[in-house]
C-alpha cells in the first residue's frame, strides 16, 4: 500500500509540469548569437521555417523558438527569460505598463502574418458554401438561433433550403487565440455579445460544446450532423474542410482566402496605431474578410547585448521583405505593403 | 570512509556501537537503509513541495473568493469570475463511472487469469494487459472521439435510453461527447491497472490455503472466492486506488470526449468538464494573475479531491470488510 501511494499519478504530473517549467525559466541567455523566442502556436509552422532559413542564410545566428501559447510568450518576455515574445493577441495597457515596471523599457509590437478564422459546418445534403451574416453568427454563437433553417440564415441563402434541424455549436475548450480573434468579432459586430459574453483567449460561452485545437473542433464538427464551429484558415485550406462565406462591413460575401485576408490589412492599414496594436477584425473594404488578425513578435525596446540586438534587427528586415515571399508555400496570408513599410519604420526605436 | 567518522559523530556512540555500525555497513544493510530512506523521502519531499506551491501560488483566488470557489459554477475568464463546481462534479462523476465499469470487469478478469485460465493463456494475456497500460492516453483519446464514441452513440445509448430513458441520468440528447463517454473511456483506461495489480496479488496466495481449503470439501469457486480472495484483498484494494488516482488526474483522453462545457447536468449524456482537463486547456494562455491563480486553485482542489474520494473508499473498504468478518 505504501509503494501503490507513491505511484498516484496526479502528483507525478504535478512535479514534472514543476520540473519543466524549471528547465524552461533557465533557457540560456547569454550565448553569442543565439536568440531564444516563445509565445504563439499558430505561427509556430511558419516561425520555423523562417527561423531554420535564416540560420541557413547566416550560420552565426540562431534562433530558437519554443510554441508554449501566446499567454506564456508575454508572460516569458516580461519576466525576461526570452529575447522575444510571440502573441496572437496584442498585449493590453495593464500588461505593458507591467513589463515597463519590470524592465525598464518598451515593449514594440511587430506583426509577422495574418490569420484569420472560418465557420465550418456540417450539414448532411448541403454541399454549396453557405452564407453567414454577422448577426447570425453572433444570434448562433449566443444561443438565440436554434435551427439551421432560422431566417437570419436563410435569407443570405436564397439558393438553398435548409433543414429544420437544431444547431449544435462547437467552440474551441482550450484558450486560443482563434478563439480571441472570432469573439473580438463577434463582439464587434453584436452589443448583445459585448455585453454578456466579451472577448477573451477563452470565454464562458452562452452555448456549445468544446473540442480541444482545431482538429478537436473540426473532427466533431464532422461527427455530429447539423453541427457549426470555427478552424483557423491554414487549418481549413490544408484539411479541404468546407467553410462559409461571411458578409463585411461593405455588404460583400467574402470567403476568406489569402488575399481577402491581406486586403482586410491593407483596409486597416490606413488608421493603424504607431505601435500596431490593432484588430483588423470587421476591416472596411470590399474585398476584406471580416474575421481576420495580425499575429505578432514583441520585441523589447531596449536590447544592452549589441550581437542580439543587431541579429534581431536584421532577421526583422529579413522577414519584412524576403520572408513574406515564403508565407503562401504554409497558406499564411502575408503582410500589405503599407504596414511592411510602418514596420520598417518602427525597427528603428529598437535600442 | 570519511562518511563513517561524522555519522558517528552524529549519534556519539560508544566503542561497541561503531564496531555494529562498521559491521552492518560493511554486510550492507546501513547502506540499503540510508539509499531506501532517501528515495522515500525524496516521495515526500516532492510532494511536500508541489503542495506547498499550488498553495502558495493559489493566494491571489483563495482570498479573492474563499470557499465560495468550491461552489460557484461561473467560469468566465473574461469578467474574472471563477468557480470550481462543474469541474468537480465532472472530476468525481467520470471517475466513479470508470470505477463503477472498471472494478468488476478487472477483478473479474484477474480471478479468471489467475485462478482459472490455463497458465499460457494467462501469461499471453497479461502481456497484453499490460501493453494496453503502456498506451498513451491521447491515443485512448483519439479512438475514443473516432471510434467508441460512434458505437455509443449508435448501439449503445439508444437502447439505454428506451430501457432507462425514465432516469434522469439517461436524460436529453446525446452529442457523442459527453460525462458518460469520458466515464467508458477512463474505465478502459483503468482496467489493465487493476487486472495486473491484482493478478500479481491473487497469485502470490500461498498455494497451502487452496489446498486446505479444497481438502476441506470446498469447491473451486468457494475457494477462489471466500478464500483467495479475502486473501488478496488489501491488495485488490490499492489497485483500485491507483487505478483511482489515475482516473482523477487524466487530463488529454477525458478533454478530447467530455465536451468541455462547464455545467451541472443530472444527465450523464450532456458534455461536462473536468478538474485536469480545464488546467491543460486554459493553462498556456492564461493572462492575468487572477486567471493563472484560479487555475492553480483547481490543481490544489484536484489534490483535496483525490484526498477526500481515496478516504471514503478506504473507509467504505474497511466498513465492508468488517461486515464480511462477522458473517
Amino acid at each position: 500500500m505504501k509503494m501503490l501511494a507513491c505511484l498516484k499519478e496526479p502528483r507525478g504530473r504535478i512535479a514534472t509540469a514543476v520540473a519543466v517549467a524549471a528547465m524552461l525559466a533557465a533557457c540560456p541567455l547569454h550565448a553569442q548569437t543565439s536568440l531564444t523566442g516563445a509565445g504563439a502556436t499558430f505561427p509556430y509552422p511558419m516561425y520555423s521555417k523562417w527561423f531554420n532559413q535564416y540560420h541557413k542564410a547566416h550560420p552565426d545566428v540562431e534562433i530558437n523558438y519554443q510554441s508554449i501559447g501566446s499567454g506564456g510568450g508575454i508572460r516569458q518576455v516580461t519576466e525576461g527569460t526570452v529575447d522575444f515574445g510571440a502573441s496572437d493577441g496584442p498585449m493590453n495597457d495593464k500588461q505593458i505598463a507591467e513589463f515597463k515596471q519590470k524592465r525598464g523599457c518598451d515593449i514594440l509590437h511587430f506583426p509577422t502574418v495574418l490569420g484569420a478564422d472560418v465557420p465550418t459546418y456540417n450539414v448532411p445534403g448541403i454541399s454549396a458554401d453557405l452564407n453567414f451574416t454577422p448577426e447570425a453568427l453572433a444570434g448562433i454563437f449566443l444561443g438565440r438561433i436554434t435551427k439551421w433553417n432560422d431566417p437570419e440564415i436563410q435569407k443570405a441563402n436564397p439558393s438553398v433550403k435548409l433543414p429544420n434541424n437544431d444547431l449544435i455549436v462547437v467552440h474551441r475548450s482550450e484558450a486560443s487565440g482563434t478563439t480571441y480573434v472570432w469573439v473580438d468579432y463577434l463582439s464587434k459586430v453584436s452589443p448583445e455579445w459585448k455585453q454578456k459574453v466579451g472577448v477573451g483567449t477563452a470565454v464562458n460561452w452562452p452555448v456549445g460544446l468544446g473540442g480541444k485545437g482545431n482538429e478537436g473542433v473540426s473532427g466533431q464538427i464532422k461527427q455530429t450532423p447539423y453541427s457549426i464551429g470555427y478552424v483557423e484558415l491554414v487549418y481549413a485550406i490544408q484539411n479541404h474542410l468546407q467553410y462559409g462565406q461571411v458578409r463585411n462591413q461593405s455588404g460583400s460575401f467574402v470567403k476568406a482566402g489569402l488575399a481577402s485576408v491581406t486586403a482586410a490589412a491593407a483596409g486597416a492599414a490606413e488608421n493603424m496605431p504607431d505601435d500596431f496594436r490593432v484588430s483588423i477584425t470587421n476591416a472596411p473594404g470590399r474585398a476584406a474578410y471580416p474575421i481576420a488578425s495580425f499575429t505578432w513578435l514583441l520585441i523589447p525596446s531596449k536590447i544592452q547585448d549589441a550581437t542580439k540586438r543587431k541579429a534581431l534587427v536584421d532577421f526583422l528586415r529579413w522577414m519584412l521583405t524576403s520572408g513574406q515571399n515564403d508565407t503562401a508555400a504554409l497558406s499564411y496570408a502575408q503582410l500589405p505593403k503599407q504596414v511592411v513599410a510602418k514596420e520598417q519604420k518602427a525597427i528603428l526605436k529598437i535600442q | 570512509m570519511s562518511t563513517t567518522a561524522t555519522l558517528d559523530q552524529g549519534v556519539a556512540p560508544p566503542g561497541g556501537r561503531v564496531v555494529s555500525f562498521r559491521r552492518r555497513l560493511r554486510a550492507g544493510d546501513e547502506v540499503a537503509y540510508l539509499i531506501t530512506l532517501i528515495a522515500a523521502g525524496t516521495i515526500f519531499l516532492i510532494t511536500a513541495l508541489v503542495f506547498y506551491e499550488v498553495f502558495s501560488q493559489s493566494a491571489l483566488s483563495r482570498h479573492k473568493f474563499g470557499w465560495s470557489f468550491l461552489i460557484t459554477s461561473v467560469w468566465d475568464p473574461v469578467a474574472g469570475t471563477f468557480g470550481a463546481l462543474p469541474f468537480i462534479y465532472g472530476t468525481v462523476v467520470t471517475s466513479i463511472l470508470g470505477l463503477l465499469v472498471a472494478v468488476p470487469e478487472g477483478i473479474g478478469s484477474a480471478i479468471f487469469l489467475s485462478e482459472m485460465a490455463p497458465p499460457r493463456l494467462s501469461n499471453a494475456c497479461t502481456f497484453l494487459i499490460e501493453l494496453l497500460a503502456a498506451v498513451p492516453s491521447v491515443i485512448y483519446g483519439l479512438l475514443g472521439i473516432f471510434i467508441l464514441v460512434p458505437i455509443l452513440e449508435r448501439h449503445v445509448v439508444p437502447p439505454l435510453k428506451s430501457a432507462f430513458g425514465w432516469l434522469p441520468i439517461f436524460q436529453g440528447p446525446f452529442y457523442g461527447v459527453s460525462l458518460f463517454s469520458a466515464g467508458i473511456v477512463l474505465s478502459i483506461m483503468i482496467v489493465p491497472f487493476i487486472v495486473s495489480v491484482s493478478r500479481e496479488v491473487l497469485l502470490a496466495v500461498p498455494r497451502d490455503q487452496r489446498e486446505a481449503s479444497l481438502a476441506l470439501g470446498a469447491s473451486q469457486w468457494q475457494t477462489t472466492w471466500r478464500v483467495v480472495v479475502p486473501n488478496a484483498s488489501s491488495g485488490i484494494v490499492g489497485s483500485i486506488f491507483l487505478a483511482l488516482a489515475r482516473a482523477l488526474g487524466e487530463t488529454m483522453a477525458v478533454t478530447m470526449v467530455i465536451g468541455n462545457t462547464p455545467q451541472i447536468k443530472a444527465s450523464l449524456l450532456a458534455p461536462g468538464d473536468s478538474i485536469a482537463s480545464v488546467i491543460a486547456n486554459q493553462f498556456t494562455e492564461a493572462t492575468g494573475d487572477l486567471y493563472l491563480s484560479a487555475l492553480i486553485e483547481l490543481g490544489l482542489v484536484l489534490f483535496g479531491v483525490t484526498f477526500v474520494l481515496n478516504g471514503l473508499a478506504r473507509i467504505l473498504i474497511i466498513a465492508t470488510s468488517r461486515k464480511g468478518a462477522h458473517s
